[in-house]
């Protein structure tokens, strides 16, 4: 079988690309130009100057403490979206793996939270969490915990990570199942007779069978975390209180539109976008490479 | 070793499909055991059961003298060769082998020395490194052999394990099965749907159909006189013939209009009944036409190198002989003798051996 395509008119496999390269180039090429062309240029807060300073943003973004501390900000956050919404999503996997009654329902069900806008899941979470009216909120403290993720950096922390997880698990889960029904049931039936107990089955036959799927699910709800969380916090926290939950991706934000200091912000914008292409590097070399095995 | 023994053992699926119903057998300590059966038979699902990968419906299972309905499948002192070997992917060869034992906490002096006395036996000993991934089908097969010898549990099982080799390999890992099965004395079980595997391998046949045992024995008892029609047409490559025939009073049955002398003692006074008259292609004898031989018409004829199947009709029964190449004629008529030692009369409606 011949894979490559060939054409006969040479102009057509261009038209064929051409729309694909057009919306890459206008949506993509072109902002991410602007972006480091900002990145070079000091505008007033009238907007009525803009003068060109080379590296100057850059050296006051990594002079600044505020900046690292919103980078420390954004580890810690998506370390723990990823590790919750990873170890959620396979307990439910491994739970719907199982055969039980009702099982398609029961996996509809849970997909549904990734078709909730992130806004709308914010709000959600807000009207639970809220220290005056939220369900969860009255529950915790009749248990004794003063919650109030109004005035607690900590509090409002784990309420954006909650939030933020739920709306992942969805799509883990799904990656989660798939990976699970791909494995061979008799690899299992053999380890069960071979002497596993079921926890130890899970630690040295699933586990590591699953360790594609699980690779594959930490860059994509790393970059999840970093890129596509924005809602979430603007909903909820603003990214306050006193910047306690602003990751990277919020402050571009607050800089730029709020603070009007957009030099600094496309600054901000061209490291992310260094990020993002690292991360993507990372994928794709690994998974091309299948992990483990 | 033990032996192993099921006691009316019943599998019920939701939804009332029965699998299994009320099977009983012993598998005497060391013996070779063969469950053999079309798909769709039970074998398999019995052969889970007394692994403990399925639930027991009803009845016992027994191994030794313990009944093990309620033990786990690790706890029942057995290894299972599976038809897709299910190795472990992401682990060597050695550690395939030895994760069993490491399970049970087996020593590692111990793990290392029966790991490579089966990879010795097994002839796997320059492949401990790899990955199941980087070996032939046959080189897995031995690995999945492997995993289960250096448990040294008490009872084998096997699920259809040759089933996924080419032919060749097929019939060379059936002789080491039974090679390693007799050197090692373990009992062990072993499901098939191929009658011939069935046959080299048994001590003990046991015969499958609609979930229920058709016939227990050894593999020339079930040869010689299968109980049924169902184990008379199963067992034999190519199978036996069957033809309509009628039961007469003096020793014999009527085909058409021709008498056939059949084994003394068939039948019995129970003359005018409809009977199949079952013979096998080597009972058949080519012969002069003579009253009491049967006549086929020849199709067509399969060669089989020392020997020859000449297909053809009886009376317009389909029918087989198997002759030397050469020794008759490949069309025509041919007028078959039958030798009344090697004849089986069947009742049609309920299959069972006059």
């Amino acid at each position: 079988m011949e894979k490559r395509a060939v054409f006969g008119n040479r102009a057509l496999p261009y038209a064929l690309l051409a729309p694909q390269i057009a919306i890459t180039l206008i949506f993509f090429y072109w902002p991410a130009a602007q972006a480091v062309r900002q990145s070079f240029l000091v505008e007033d807060a009238f907007g009525l100057s803009t003068e060109f300073v080379w590296f100057e943003n850059y050296i006051h973004l990594f002079t600044d403490p505020g900046y690292y501390r919103t980078l420390w900000t954004t580890v810690v956050f998506s370390t723990a979206v990823t590790v919750m919404s990873l170890s959620v999503a396979l307990l439910l996997a491994v739970m719907a793996d199982r055969e039980i009654k009702g099982a398609t329902g029961y996996r509809t069900l849970l997909i549904w939270p990734y078709a909730v806008a992130p806004a709308v899941a914010g709000v959600l979470w807000i009207f639970m969490l809220d220290p005056s009216l939220g369900i969860i909120a009255q529950g915790l403290r009749r248990l004794g915990i003063d919650w109030n993720p109004r005035l607690n950096g900590t509090h409002a922390m784990i309420q954006v990570v909650l939030a933020s997880s739920w709306k992942q698990i969805s799509y883990n889960f799904l990656f989660f199942l798939a990976g699970l029904q791909a494995i061979p049931k008799s690899v299992i039936e053999a380890a069960a007779i071979d002497g596993a107990r079921p926890w130890r089955r899970f630690w040295t036959i699933i586990l590591p069978l699953l360790s594609p799927t699980t690779f594959f699910l930490v860059v994509v709800n790393i970059v999840y975390a970093f890129f596509e969380t924005f809602g979430t916090i603007d909903a909820m926290t603003g990214g306050g209180p006193a910047k306690a939950t602003e990751t990277l991706v919020y402050k571009v934000y607050a800089d730029g539109r709020l603070g009007g200091d957009l030099g600094g912000s496309a600054a901000q914008s061209v490291i992310l976008m260094a990020i993002v292409i690292g991360l993507t590097a990372i994928q794709f070399r690994f998974i091309e490479r299948k992990v483990t095995y | 070793m033990a032996s192993v023994t099921l006691t009316d053992v019943r599998k019920v699926y939701h939804g009332g499909v029965e699998a299994v119903r009320g099977v009983s057998f012993e598998v005497a300590d060391g013996s070779f055991c063969v469950l053999v059966g079309p798909s769709g038979c039970g074998k398999s699902t019995l052969l889970r059961m007394i692994a403990g990968l399925e639930t027991i419906s009803g009845g016992t299972v027994r191994i030794g003298e313990r009944v093990v309905n309620a033990i786990e499948p690790a706890d029942r002192d057995i290894a299972m060769v599976f038809q897709n070997y299910a190795l472990y992917p992401h682990m060597s060869v050695y550690d395939n082998m030895a994760y069993g034992l490491r399970n049970r906490g087996t020593p590692k002096a111990e793990i290392d020395a029966r790991v490579r006395e089966a990879a010795r036996i097994l002839d796997v000993e320059p492949y401990l490194d790899r990955r199941p991934k980087a070996l032939s089908g046959g080189q897995r097969q031995r690995v999945a052999m492997g995993r289960a010898i250096v448990r040294k549990p008490q009872v084998f099982l096997f699920d259809e394990p040759l089933s996924n080799l080419d032919a060749k390999l097929r019939v060379q890992m059936r002789v080491e099965i039974k090679r390693l099965q007799r050197s090692l004395g373990v009992t062990s079980i072993y499901v098939t749907h191929d009658q011939v595997e069935a046959m080299t391998l048994s001590d003990q046949l046991v015969v499958m159909n609609a979930g229920q045992v058709e016939q227990i024995g050894t593999p020339t008892e079930l040869y010689r006189r299968p109980a049924t029609r169902f184990v008379a047409g199963f067992l034999g490559s190519p199978a036996m013939n069957f033809i309509p025939a009628v039961l007469r009073d003096d020793g014999a049955v009527s085909v058409g209009e021709r008498r056939v002398a059949v084994s003394a003692g068939a039948g019995g006074g129970r003359a005018g009944l409809p009977v199949e008259l079952g013979i096998r292609p080597e009972d058949l004898r080519v012969a002069a036409s003579a009253p009491g031989t049967l006549p086929l018409e020849i199709e067509f004829v399969e060669e089989l190198g020392a020997t020859q199947l000449i297909h053809g009709r009886i009376d317009g029964v389909a029918a087989t002989v198997q002759v030397a190449t050469g020794a008759a004629p490949t069309e025509g008529t041919l007028a078959l003798a039958v030798e009344p030692a090697a004849t089986h009369l069947f009742e049609p409606e309920s299959g069972r051996r006059l």
